[in-house]
């Protein structure tokens, strides 16, 4: 039988990704994690995680690059910033979150059409071609690009009941021109600025 | 009393249009008419700041930039818009280099933003700059006998808010005191209602939306009152799904805060959006001095 290696050696680890996370969520504390697991023991999403939020951060602290990207915890990050505020050693863990999210965005590190990556893509698109997101415009995307169109037939019942108290809004929501025009200066200045 | 614009964000001109539909009344009925923000755009929510954070603080720059404009502050009832808006002001106004190089580039596109405009929540003006005394004085209808569940849900009262406690918030909880409903004690008042895991993983979402259901019948509230649109859009429509699932009866009906404002400042049902509900209101109107209706 195979008998596979479970441990990195240090020549494998990311030396960098540490101060890239720092970096990228404005977070300097990082490395002042005492894994006490307060993070972890307040989420409410650790039950479903691979790795728990606390397993997140030593993998950030150590250079685990690939096993912090590529962990399930990433997407299941509701942002309800429970451990930011808890946390004793005053990590932004959401905001670490969300700058792993844009890392595993960027590598393209996510299961394929993968629905959450995919909503906030799509969303990110709505926004800057027309200022502002259409709620079923938005969904059909989502659904249509992750290929669960099977998935809007059993929502069926939900849009039925939002039709009938008015609350479904179908039509194009759009910004005026000249901010559809401002809006696009943004994005090009920023772009070009690079992160 | 300062002036607000008020932005609206996606939800409440589509699923939520009944958080609008009160909050401007009661805003005008306390004597503080809101305006919206002229040509306001998407705040872009947690989307934007997951696939891109500079750009994110970008778009709301210019909200903000439209704001100081018009010389006021911006009153963001949804938690998501609130939050984002928030977020983006503090860090563009941080000093990092990131923000001034984000600051210089909203200037050329004619969206100069100076920090002068602030963002604030409508439960934070209520409590803070209105106050309970006054409130109170204007109730015509006690809601008396009526026991809500307050659910604060995550992002108003974190990580940024200075009005009331990330843990442990109470202000929603005086506020219908005040107008004379009972506030059970609601243990998950801050237990995060997934979001938007709801539409994209949902066997976790609705898991966590049925123990937000399960605790507020427990506790024996005749509603929940929320001040976010994602939290009762996830705690009313999916009540269907979450009793067939788990085989409970954890209907409750669940309503936005100003609309149970509205009913205490006297306002008629049919001009807070009540007609917006799924779910059947009648034990509640039951409760309601006058059915609801004129007083």
């Amino acid at each position: 039988m195979d008998i596979e290696r479970k441990v990195k050696y240090e020549h494998e680890l990311n030396a960098g990704f540490l101060d890239d996370i720092k970096r990228l969520s404005h977070c300097e504390e990082i490395d002042r994690c005492i894994q006490c697991g307060t993070c972890s023991s307040s989420c409410p999403m650790s039950v479903y995680m691979d790795h728990p939020p606390r397993k997140i951060i030593g993998f950030i602290k150590n250079g685990f690059r690939d096993e912090a990207l590529r962990s399930f915890t990433v997407w299941l990050c509701s942002s309800c910033y429970t451990c930011q505020v808890r946390c004793p050693a005053k990590i932004k863990i959401t905001d670490v979150m969300y700058a792993l999210r844009r890392e595993a965005i960027k590598d393209k590190i996510y299961p394929r059409n993968f629905s959450i990556p995919v909503m906030d893509k799509e969303m990110t698109k709505l926004i800057v071609r027309d200022g502002r997101n259409s709620e079923m415009r938005l969904i059909l995307r989502l659904y249509l690009k992750s290929f669960r169109p099977f998935n809007l037939v059993k929502m069926a019942p939900l849009g039925l009941k939002l039709m009938k108290t008015g609350r479904m809004g179908l039509k194009r929501n759009r910004i005026k021109k000249q901010g559809r025009k401002q809006l696009r200066a943004i994005v090009k200045a920023i772009k070009e600025n690079g992160q | 009393m300062n002036r607000y614009a008020y932005f609206p964000g996606c939800s409440l001109k589509e699923n939520s249009k009944h958080y609008e539909e009160s909050m401007l009344p009661v805003f005008e009925a306390i004597g503080c008419p809101l305006e919206e923000l002229e040509d306001w755009n998407c705040c872009g929510a947690t989307a934007y700041f997951s696939v891109d954070g500079n750009m994110a603080a970008a778009i709301c720059g210019r909200n903000l930039s439209l704001a100081e404009k018009e010389g006021k502050d911006i009153l963001a009832p949804c938690a998501g818009c609130y939050l984002t808006l928030k977020k983006s002001s503090l860090f563009l106004q941080s000093g990092e280099p990131a923000a001034r190089k984000i600051l210089e580039d909203l200037k050329r596109a004619g969206c100069e933003y100076q920090g002068r405009s602030a963002v604030k929540h409508p439960l934070e003006v209520l409590i803070r700059e209105v106050g309970l005394e006054a409130i109170r004085q204007k109730v015509v209808r006690r809601l008396t006998g009526l026991k809500v569940a307050c659910y604060y849900g995550c992002q108003v009262v974190r990580p940024y808010t200075d009005f009331d406690d990330p843990d442990h918030p109470t202000t929603l909880d005086s506020l219908m005191e005040a107008l004379g409903a009972e506030a059970v004690d609601y243990s998950a008042k801050t237990r995060c209602c997934g979001g938007l895991l709801t539409g994209t993983i949902e066997n976790v979402g609705l898991r966590l939306n049925y123990l937000l259901l399960k605790e507020a019948k427990r506790k024996g509230a005749d509603a929940i009152v929320t001040i976010c649109p994602l939290c009762l859009f996830n705690l009313e429509l999916l009540q269907d799904k979450i009793v067939k699932t788990y085989k409970d009866d954890v209907k409750i009906p669940v309503f936005f805060f100003s609309q149970l404002m509205g009913l205490a400042l006297g306002l008629s049902r049919d001009d807070l959006g009540f007609s917006r509900s799924t779910i059947p209101l009648e034990a509640f109107w039951a409760k309601i001095r006058n059915g609801g209706h004129h007083v």
